[in-house]
């Protein structure tokens, strides 16, 4: 984590953070191929470990994952007025968009159009996380413990998202399957296992 | 001074929502029922744009009620309210993270909390699977398990940005390419 990273012109910020704002459809998660163009491939500024170290973190922190990502970028690139300058960059697109829906689209979804257009978007979306989801997976998932902490994980969150629980046992389920608690759970065991192996005393 | 009043409501669902999206939507119609800005029915409204629209969902539903109680300023401002804490949660982190970042022990946790991250958000890529590639309601009202136009689709796109020379492009573009698609056949 020590490679020098271009420093950018807080405009340059700005209007790549918009950019990415208004092409982030569906969610935090569908801006992460968008990020990896954008933000790993063109611009330099943060590299593929270092964005699924924002995810992770911005799991556990309140707010949006997509904004937190951008806070983190803005942040580690040009300091605290890259973080708010980036940060507003990101919002800037949806908010024009929404107030203009609220404004004047109130029936903008029953229109079949949209609808189509938006299942076929859906659709992309899918298969650009997978390939995002691919070149996270080669970095980060190395070795015999991250597989095992990978394969616990998602098998936790997997349960925790498409199946309920009920009663006691359930509430015990929800906590172990929040990501919060996964997240911290996995940085304690990578923890463990590098001081295992005494990779701690540098 | 109902900006205030915007700015310091949204902040209140920005800094207990953890994890994004989703998480929002519990604090969000408690806000409806206690402020009387919205309805649960306009709620469910703003989750169906926000699918269909570049933001957040946290964002837009903040855009939304600020606007209908309060004009464009009141969007703008419970906006800001809303990334306001996570702004400042971030930022701390963030500093903290730079300042730490030859310790072997921050490098030890972010190699364990790495695997996590990768393995969240594939669960969250299947969540996004199944709402876009399964159980597609069709217009006669009858339910296909497996929706095969878009599955193909998706598959077209993936051995697209994976396997060929269009990988070059932009995902935006494929982005567009598949809306017109989607518009196309009517999906």
């Amino acid at each position: 984590m020590t490679e020098r990273k271009p420093i950018p012109l807080l405009a340059d910020l700005y209007l790549t953070f918009a950019r990415i704002g208004v092409m982030m459809f569906g969610g935090g998660y569908a801006m992460l191929p968008i990020l990896q163009r954008e933000v790993v491939e063109k611009k330099g500024w943060a590299t593929e470990d270092q964005l699924a170290d924002y995810y992770a973190v911005g799991q556990c922190t309140p707010g949006i994952i997509a904004v937190n990502t951008a806070t983190f970028v803005g942040s580690s690139t040009r300091g605290a007025a890259g973080a708010v300058i980036a940060t507003l960059g990101v919002i800037t697109g949806p908010v024009i968009i929404i107030l203009i829906i609220a404004a004047f689209l109130s029936g903008f979804m029953d229109l079949p159009v949209i609808a189509h257009a938006f299942n076929g978007v859906r659709a992309c979306v899918t298969a650009l996380i997978l390939s995002s989801v691919i070149k996270l997976f080669r970095g980060s998932v190395t070795d015999w413990p991250t597989r095992i902490i990978y394969l616990a994980v998602l098998a936790l969150a997997a349960a925790g998202t498409f199946a309920t629980f009920s009663g006691a046992a359930g509430r015990i389920m929800d906590l172990m399957t929040s990501p919060v608690f996964l997240v911290l759970a996995a940085g304690f065991a990578g923890l463990a296992v590098r001081a295992s192996k005494g990779g701690l005393r540098k | 001074m109902i900006y205030l009043r915007l700015f310091f409501e949204f902040c209140k669902v920005g800094l207990f929502s953890i994890g994004g999206g989703l998480a929002t939507i519990p604090f969000l119609t408690d806000m409806g029922h206690r402020t009387g800005w919205f309805t649960p029915g306009q709620l469910a409204d703003m989750i169906a744009i926000s699918e269909s629209t570049p933001g957040p969902l946290g964002v837009n539903m903040a855009t939304y009620a600020g606007y209908t109680t309060a004009g464009i300023m009141g969007g703008i401002i419970a906006t800001l309210g809303l990334i306001f804490p996570s702004l400042v949660v971030t930022m701390i982190i963030a500093g903290f993270l730079q300042k730490f970042r030859d310790s072997a022990i921050v490098d030890a946790l972010f190699y364990g909390l790495r695997a996590a991250s990768v393995a969240l958000i594939t669960c969250a890529l299947l969540q996004v699977a199944k709402i876009a590639l399964l159980d597609h309601a069709m217009p006669d009202g009858t339910v296909q398990t497996f929706y095969w136009p878009a599955i193909i689709l998706a598959a077209i796109v993936f051995i697209c940005i994976r396997y060929t020379p269009l990988k070059k492009l932009h995902p935006i573009i494929f982005i567009a390419v598949s809306a017109a698609a989607g518009i196309a056949l009517g999906m």
